[in-house]
């Protein structure tokens, strides 16, 4: 049965989500612009008998879902921005471990204690691993509330298939923003089930003990173990790349944009449409592993790019790199909590039109 | 007939990497000896910290999670609250438990969590090669503290005394200070032991249990010298005993 | 269709609920909605605004940057409204408090005078509802038909008392762009 369409806001959407997908532990720690999620949890975790923990910082939070998800059960913390720089240290220890999480980034402007208003500038962090060492997350990034749910949600199933953490990068205008939203079935986390990997139930479990750690002195030994996980990420490669794309058929300029950024795009792209201009929308939707291929095939039927960010310009690496100097990219960002309006991209993507 | 000192089944029979002197050794056996008696190998978990304890999952016969240094507290924390009647033992050093380590053991203890913290206390760090730790004595010498610790001039404060500071929350139930110095502190410390983990076993609240140890190589002494040491000057600092005990105490945990 | 309002007022004023009501009653209608509140460090005061739209189709930026509506509740915002909306679109003045109208000529000004209009019915508090109400009535875009419902789901039980009063100052709303 469809369940009715209900007015969220994109931060106690992603709370709602993480409930039901049957997400046992939560571990938080209050910073803006992320509260309501933190205090979605709390309400709605402890009424049904989860775990909550409003966590004494940033990094006893991400080391309890590390010892949450050494026992096999989903769990998850969520931050902004620089409280997630302050979780790399736990982020970096469950890939080494090979542990599953979700990690919600509501981001913000940075750097430093920056601002409270929304910003992109975490994208090198989220899609570099973050941490130390040899890793990368998966990287999910919405654009509204419906799709901030959905891929909440998915996150944890995806993270346990994977054994990568799934971080889910949203910003402050998704968290902060009211759109109306349809949920997933609950799952009864009574159901899910126990991992052979996990710690704790060994007599049920008729499995040798079990040891979750990501030490490995010997340099023979960590170098496979990392080539086995390199080999997983290879994978995942294949599998997950998502990526929505407006009119980019006939489009001779594509912008490319995540998130709200994309958001802001779409109405550029109208505006643009409307003035008899070819433009198109590609959106990756997985920010790791980012959709390099699709934009090379692009770029091979010559079509130049326009990437948009509220940061300085990180993304538009990744596209770069993807295209590989055959067509023109060109990059347009606002940063400090600004957001581009449509109308200034539109500008753009005018002045560009008319090279 | 049955052989009534024998090798613990929690323990493996292998040779570990400790110096010789070394206290984690002890304490790693009267450990395995509490969990055998009481029959929880199969639900046991400990959480073994950066330092030289960090393989103590290669010793111990029973499940093991390995956090970042000083997470200790807060990754036994997240395994004790999925796991509830499972045994969680928080195994921390000097280093990941009174410095980097330091905002999680006190929330974790003012929470109430439900495990075992086994703190051992060796007053240097000894992975990394004799640094100063925040159980220095004062005037001991450390590679960090050349002329010896110096809490005035030097500016390198004052030993803590974790189980006193402790013992202000109210969700800590049970704290004791023991020693493996020689064979009465060692068994009265097995006593400590089990007595935190019955209580942990009954749901009390927070149970930790300090154990002095030596470290002959990093305080540069023979394995003689180094439980002499232990005796005259630590013990002198760090009073032995059970600092607090506020468990319901029933007859189980008084029988032993 | 679609309608892109600012909303614009100081901190207690109701421009979050106004807001918020607007677009769940959107939402009953069947329409896709947004909702944005501009974030502050303070709690309480301060300055209060909010993109909103509502759409028949699928609402692409969020941000109302180029208003077809401005509601303007109190004297200071009207700076705001001058720069946000769009050429020829509509500004809603509550009147009351607001004593000189924003430069552009070629928009369409609406006076209303919220503040009165909620005083004669009682409750000073509901001034927000009487701008939705006149936001109802001259844009068209949200009928507020579904209102009673809306604001049974929206107040806690508690405050189900004062749905008869909030749907009195919506009418009073209706009427008092009439014309």
């Amino acid at each position: 049965m469809a369940e009715e369409i209900r007015l969220m806001k994109g931060n106690e959407a992603i709370g709602e989500a993480a409930v039901r997908a049957g997400c046992r532990a939560y571990f938080g720690y209050p910073i803006t612009p992320q509260n309501e999620l933190t205090a979605y949890m709390a309400k709605h975790m402890l009424a049904k008998g989860r775990i909550f923990i409003q966590a004494e910082s940033e990094i006893a939070a991400i080391n309890m879902v590390y010892g949450a998800s050494s026992t096999g059960a989903r769990a998850m913390t969520s931050s902004s921005s620089p409280g997630v720089s302050l979780k790399q240290e736990g982020i970096s220890y469950l890939c080494g471990a090979d542990l599953p999480a979700v990690i919600v980034n509501v981001a913000r402007a940075g750097p430093g204690l920056g601002g409270i208003s929304p910003g992109q500038g975490d994208y090198f962090q989220a899609t570099r691993g973050g941490g130390h060492g040899d890793y990368y997350t998966i990287v999910l990034a919405p654009k509204g509330v419906q799709e901030a749910a959905d891929l909440t949600y998915e996150a944890f199933s995806i993270s346990e298939k994977w054994r990568v953490p799934v971080l889910v990068l949203a910003d402050g205008l998704i968290g902060q923003m009211m759109e109306g939203v349809v949920f997933p079935e609950p799952i009864d986390p009574a159901t899910l089930p126990r991992k052979d990997w996990a710690v704790g139930h060994v007599t049920e479990m008729h499995r040798p003990y079990n040891h979750v750690t990501s030490l490995n002195l010997e340099p023979d030994g960590l170098e496979a173990a990392n080539r086995i996980r390199f080999e997983r990420y290879g994978h995942i490669k294949e599998e997950l790349v998502r990526y929505e794309e407006i009119d980019v058929d006939d489009a001779d300029i594509v912008f490319v944009a995540y998130g709200t950024s994309a958001r802001v795009c779409h109405g550029a792209l109208e505006m643009a449409r409307a003035a008899g201009m070819k433009v198109g929308l590609f959106r990756p939707i997985t920010l790791w592993p980012f959709p390099s291929a699709r934009l090379a095939g692009l770029a091979e039927r010559g079509k130049r790019f326009l990437c948009v960010e509220m940061s300085m310009g990180q993304m538009v690496e990744d596209v770069r790199l993807a295209v590989n100097g055959k067509v023109p990219v060109y990059f347009y960002g606002r940063c400090g909590g600004n957001i581009p309006s449509q109308e200034e991209v539109f500008a753009e993507v005018k002045r560009l039109m008319a090279l | 007939m049955e052989l009534a000192y024998k090798h613990p089944k929690s323990l493996k029979s292998i040779q570990t990497k400790y110096c010789p002197g070394c206290g984690h050794g002890v304490i790693h056996r009267i450990i395995a000896e509490v969990i055998d008696e009481m029959g929880l190998q199969n639900k046991a978990i400990i959480t073994n910290p950066v330092g030289c304890s960090v393989w103590a999952d290669l010793y111990f016969d029973f499940d093991s999670v390995q956090p970042a240094h000083g997470r200790t507290p807060a990754a036994s924390t997240g395994i004790k609250r999925m796991l509830p009647d499972h045994l969680v033992i928080c195994y921390q050093g000097d280093g990941d438990l009174a410095a980097i380590g330091t905002a999680e053991i006190i929330h974790a203890a003012n929470r109430g969590e439900k495990f075992t913290t086994i703190f051992v206390n060796n007053a240097i760090y000894g992975m990394t090669g004799g640094q100063m730790a925040p159980t220095t004595l004062v005037g001991q010498h450390a590679t960090t503290a050349p002329e010896g610790r110096d809490p005035i001039l030097a500016g390198m404060g004052y030993p803590i005394r974790v189980c006193e500071l402790l013992a202000t929350l109210e969700g800590t139930k049970y704290l004791a200070r023991g020693a493996v110095n020689n064979a009465v502190n060692t068994r009265k410390t097995k006593n400590y032991i089990r007595k935190a983990f019955e209580a942990q076993m009954r749901g009390e609240g927070f149970t930790m249990v300090e154990i002095l140890s030596q470290c002959p190589t990093n305080w540069q002494m023979t394995s003689l010298e180094s439980v002499e040491w232990l005796e005259k000057n630590m013990i002198a600092f760090y009073q032995l005993g059970e600092i607090k005990n506020t468990l319901s105490a029933p007859a189980t945990a008084q029988a032993h | 269709m679609t309608e892109k309002t600012f909303m614009a007022g100081f901190g207690g004023q109701g421009i979050i609920s106004l807001g918020q009501l607007w677009v769940y009653s959107a939402m009953k209608e069947g329409l896709k909605v947004t909702f944005f509140p501009f974030y502050g460090a303070e709690k309480r005061g301060g300055i209060a605004r909010a993109s909103v739209i509502v759409s028949s189709d699928e609402i692409k930026s969020p941000l109302v940057t180029s208003a077809d509506s401005v509601v303007v509740m109190n004297q200071d915002s009207v700076e705001i409204a001058e720069k946000v909306c769009k050429k020829g679109g509509t500004i809603l003045v509550n009147s009351s408090l607001v004593k000189t109208d924003p430069a552009r000529p070629d928009a369409r000004i609406v006076h209303v005078p919220c503040n009165d209009i909620a005083l004669k019915l009682g409750d000073v508090r509901i001034a927000n509802m009487v701008m939705m109400g006149a936001l109802s009535k001259v844009t068209g875009a949200v009928k507020l038909d579904t209102l009673e419902s809306v604001l049974k789901s929206f107040f806690p039980s508690s405050k189900h008392a004062l749905i008869t009063l909030n749907i009195a100052a919506v009418e009073e709303g209706k009427k008092a762009v009439l014309g």
